[in-house]
């Protein structure tokens, strides 16, 4: 199943240096984008690709985690790293009240039943005073860390998201090789063989969705401080469709695959932005031919052409 | 001695430095930042853009010998796209200025990022009174009306007519609920009373009949509509099919000309509306709007012209200062009365709001529309102290007291 | 009490479109196992199929209420030959992500096309006025759409539950290679049956556009409902889908009088509180 080890340390390399040098070569705030969005898709694959849940709902945890980041460094001046903290609690509590209810069906009603309440989060954000509604939450303040670093200026910034993202990716790779993980593919594999295994299946399912839900809000919370504001955007069923895409495009099930899904969608929406509708009919497109004919995504496809040749 | 002369020629060659960077980035570049093909895209959209490119040919299209560069987006009406584009504007494409901004989310979202990074926002399109009020911004010119001159003109007039119990139904946003609080306070101070209010989520909602009914129910004399663009249409169309208005009346409190064109007269007859700018007021107007029209194919909105008149007082204003230095521009922005078309005699306050006369109108009717887009009587002309919130009033904090 | 009438009767009015999109939903998911996701697209699609009818070739209100849905089922046999069927025999899941796709493809295409705001579509002249029913002023137009929509609710149930095609139907719910055998089309069956599914939901489209605006977002604005109402109703069941379409309907109605805030909540809140009691949902059967 594995590519060698030494293609895979290969691309861990690669991937820390291009992420050192990025803000030198790109935009920083397009590359702190990325790599919110590669830390959201991440932590959604360990639930899909890892697990085999397809949840339709991400977006709940992503916006609800950056709406409260948000209002605790606006509205009670706290500092960034605790008001990350908080909204990836919150994600994390939404994660297990939404998890313990959607698990208890598998497959299609899985998903939704986690995109209904995708929803329902979505219409308290519209709905609360304090999320500004259509408004979004402004003017969140970037603030600095450990009263130390200004992470008002784009650069200081772009190290600080990036130190997050490289620990959610951490986190995530030791959770897909550890036991724990072993579990979850073999769950995805065949349930029915872990359950009579004498694996409490349900438990390890709701322990994954919790976890992705956690690092889901991580990288909504991050990015209501990169981009200073939560909207509804965040929380809206096409969030919870982008990040089925990026996965899928990037190679679901494979550690890199979400990342590369993730910089692709965001680069093309960032050079199609000019073209307005024309964007979703390019995205709907793509998703259709992945689904279609490309289910294994780039790094899938790469890791099997690897395979074959070596 | 040799000090002195020393000390002039630092302070000689510190001009010519001066001199050499008056225009940074040697263009003066304006972002269009308006809803191309949303909501309010007939409001403003491609007409503001239309609007701002005049305004730079008509200055002459160089500005002390750079160029002067207009571009434009779509926000979508969405305040994080709105934000991000701006963002990307300041830090990439050296953006000078944005324009236009309707729809208050996205000014919103926009003004303290250009405020944080010393850029100037000009809004035409959007109306949250606040916006030179408590989130008011050094950077912020608010230009073409806003809130509190709706709510004066329109909610006043409508009180003096007999409607004295209103009911609302409210866009669910910033602008829709500052235009109800702002109505609430003149229709109390008149006399008048308020039964209540629905909010609508906007856009995206097309069926009103439930608020409709909802206001049906309170028995208000007049339902104020606090919403914009398509909400307010569909509601007047609405409120047609559920037989709610000859009972009672709908006050629109923010119409626009394409509004009623789109409505027809037939449907917005005798609707009071306030508004800065009618194309049809005088020789001046007319001559301008014509030459919009030839261009665009429908007569300007009061945003439209004033973009138009924004750009050009914001151009007028770099050749005074010879730079395009934010401070000084806004300074000189400031100081100098704003005398065209548009406005006469208008003037920028140490808030932002720029102070002019608005006009108190009725759509006429059918029989009464002699030619093509003859839509409004005008029944009062407001002057700029009645029509807008003193400076006192608004309550900016960086206004020192 | 007047207006809280007057609520009930407009929440019937919207629970007769839930009803006939989520029995569309029911009726493709029961046999195809696909969630069409493309459904509120669809529906949008019927909707614009008549505004264009009108506005380019002059077709009314009444033909385009049978032109519209057959060619939007046109389409949709189109999209079952040429897509859904390259995916039977995979995880289900990828049905709802290629039609998902889909519906960002014609969405953004016509919101392209059309652009965001809605295109007014004018009433048919024989439904214009309306009638005072004591405790509301009732638009003719609005009570034809409840009684329609119910009707075509009720006979394709009595089709499906009733008749011996709607027998094949319920057996190639339930084993499709057993159906086969006996010499029954099964292939074919599917594809009419997508068509037929997506077919009503253009139907509910013609329906609403004389009511709502004609635009490109009137379809997701729906769907997110309808699919909370298909998780309540539980899937499956074609009386259970149009029970809760109708009754949800009321509930939102009732709640728009006694707590407006919390109209656009209720049914994802009653659907956790099912979700909790029941998982399959009211009508659902465990599989």
């Amino acid at each position: 199943m594995k590519a060698a080890p030494w293609v895979e340390r290969l691309g861990y390399a690669i991937l820390v240096v291009a992420g050192l040098v990025a803000p030198f070569v790109v935009y920083p705030v397009f590359a702190m984008n990325v790599l919110c969005f590669a830390l959201f898709a991440s932590a959604f694959n360990l639930l899909l690709g890892y697990t085999g849940l397809l949840s339709f709902g991400h977006a709940a945890y992503l916006g609800a985690a950056g709406y409260v980041t948000g209002y605790a460094c606006k509205a009670w001046g706290w500092p960034p790293l605790f008001g990350i903290a908080l909204g990836t609690l919150v994600a994390t509590a939404l994660g297990y009240i939404i998890g313990s209810l959607a698990i208890r069906r598998s497959g299609i009603y899985f998903a939704m039943i986690t995109m209904s309440f995708a929803q329902l989060i979505f219409f308290l954000a519209v709905q609360f005073p304090w999320t500004g509604g259509e408004d979004g939450l402004q003017g969140v303040p970037r603030g600095t860390l450990f009263g130390l670093v200004d992470l008002s200026r784009n650069l200081p910034l772009y190290y600080f998201v990036y130190a997050v993202f490289l620990f959610g990716f951490a986190v995530i790779h030791r959770t897909i090789h550890s036991p724990f993980g072993h579990v979850l593919r073999s769950i995805r594999e065949n349930e029915a063989r872990a359950l009579s295994l004498g694996y409490d299946v349900a438990r390890y399912k709701l322990l994954a969705f919790v976890l992705s839900a956690a690092l889901s809000g991580l990288a909504g919370a991050t990015k209501s401080l990169v981009f200073q504001l939560a909207s509804l955007t965040d929380v809206h069923w096409h969030m919870s469709g982008q990040v089925v895409l990026m996965t899928l495009l990037g190679g679901m099930g494979t550690v890199l695959g979400p990342s590369v899904g993730a910089l692709l969608v965001v680069a093309l929406q960032n050079e199609l932005a000019s073209l307005g509708s024309w964007v979703p009919v390019i995205t709907g497109a793509i998703f259709v031919v992945c689904v279609l004919a490309f289910r294994r995504g780039i790094v899938g496809e790469v890791q099997a052409l690897v395979k074959r040749s070596f | 001695m040799r000090t002195l002369a020393l000390l002039l020629c630092i302070a000689a060659s510190a001009a010519a430095a001066e001199k050499e960077s008056k225009i940074s980035d040697g263009v003066v570049k304006i972002g269009v930042l308006t809803d191309m093909s949303g909501y309010y895209s007939d409001i403003a959209g491609s007409g503001s853009v239309t609007a701002a490119k005049m305004a730079v040919e008509d200055f002459g299209g160089k500005m002390l010998g750079k160029p002067i560069e207009i571009i434009s987006a779509d926000h979508q009406n969405k305040a994080d796209i709105a934000s991000n584009t701006a963002r990307k504007w300041f830090d990439e494409e050296k953006v000078d200025a944005i324009a236009d901004l309707v729809s208050s989310s996205t000014a919103g979202a926009v003004m303290p990022v250009a405020a944080e990074k010393k850029r100037i926002t000009l809004l035409s399109g959007p109306a949250t009174t606040a916006f030179t009020g408590e989130k008011c911004t050094a950077y912020n010119v608010h230009y073409t009306y806003d809130n509190w001159a709706l709510a004066n003109g329109t909610g006043r007039e409508v009180v003096r007519q007999g409607g004295d119990s209103w009911f609302f139904v409210t866009a669910d946003y910033i602008f829709g609920k500052s235009l109800e609080e702002d109505t609430s306070k003149v229709v109390k101070a008149a006399g008048g009373k308020v039964l209540g209010a629905a909010r609508h989520p906007s856009p995206g909602t097309t069926d009103f009949s439930s608020f409709l009914l909802q206001a049906q129910a309170s028995g208000a004399k007049i339902i104020g509509l606090a919403n914009a663009g398509l909400d307010t249409v569909s509601c007047i169309k609405q409120a047609k099919e559920f037989n709610i208005t000859p009972k009672q009346s709908l006050a629109g409190l923010l119409v626009f000309i394409s509004d009623v064109h789109a409505l027809g007269l037939d449907v917005a007859k005798g609707m009071y509306l306030t508004t800065a700018f009618y194309w049809d007021l005088n020789d001046e107007t007319r001559k301008w709007s014509k030459r919009f029209f030839e261009r665009q194919g429908k007569m300007p909105t009061m945003v439209q012209a004033g973009v138009y008149s924004e750009i050009r007082h914001y151009l007028e204003a770099i050749k005074a200062a010879g730079t395009d230095d934010a401070d000084a521009v806004m300074a000189k922005m400031k100081a100098t009365p704003v005398n065209d078309f548009f406005a006469k005699n208008g003037r920028i306050g140490p808030d932002g709001l720029h102070r002019h006369e608005m006009y108190l109108a009725q759509v006429k009717s059918p029989e009464e529309s002699k030619h093509p887009w003859d839509y409004y009587k005008i029944l009062k002309t407001i002057p700029a102290a009645e029509a807008f919130p003193t400076v006192e009033q608004q309550n900016c904090p960086l206004v020192k007291k | 009490m007047k207006a809280l009438f007057g609520q009930l009767l407009l929440g019937l009015i919207n629970g007769s479109f839930y009803a006939l999109l989520s029995l569309g939903l029911s009726i493709i998911f029961g046999l195809l196992n696909v969630i069409n996701f493309a459904h509120g697209a669809l529906y949008m699609l019927g909707a614009f199929a008549a505004y264009v009818g009108l506005v380019q070739l002059g077709i009314g209100y009444w033909p385009a209420l049978v032109l519209s849905p057959l060619v939007v089922g046109v389409l949709g046999l189109l999209i079952e030959v040429l897509l859904l069927r390259r995916l039977y025999g995979l995880d289900p899941l990828y049905g709802l992500l290629l039609t998902f796709g889909l519906t960002l493809v014609l969405e953004g295409a016509f919101q392209q096309l059309f652009g965001v705001s809605g295109n007014p579509y004018p009433m048919p002249a024989q439904l214009s006025g309306g009638a005072d029913v004591r405790f509301m002023f009732l638009p003719w137009y609005r009570g034809w759409a409840v009684v329609v929509s119910l009707l075509v609710c009720f006979a394709s149930w009595w089709v499906i539950e009733r008749t011996r095609l709607g027998s094949y139907l319920r057996a190639g719910t339930e084993n499709p290679r057993l159906l086969q055998a006996f010499g029954v089309n099964v292939p074919l069956m599917f594809t009419l049956t997508y068509a037929y599914g997506v077919a009503l939901a253009a139907f509910a489209g013609v329906m609403a556009a004389p009511i709502y605006q004609v635009s490109p977002s009137m379809g997701s604005n729906l769907i997110m409902v309808v699919f909370a109402v298909v998780v309540i109703g539980g899937m499956g069941s074609i009386a259970g889908s149009i029970i809760t379409g109708v009754g949800l309907g009321l509930v939102e109605g009732m709640t728009k009088y006694f707590y407006p805030e919390f109209a656009s909540t209720v049914v994802f809140i009653i659907m956790a509180i099912v979700l909790l009691v029941r998982p399959a949902g009211l009508f659902g059967r465990e599989r």
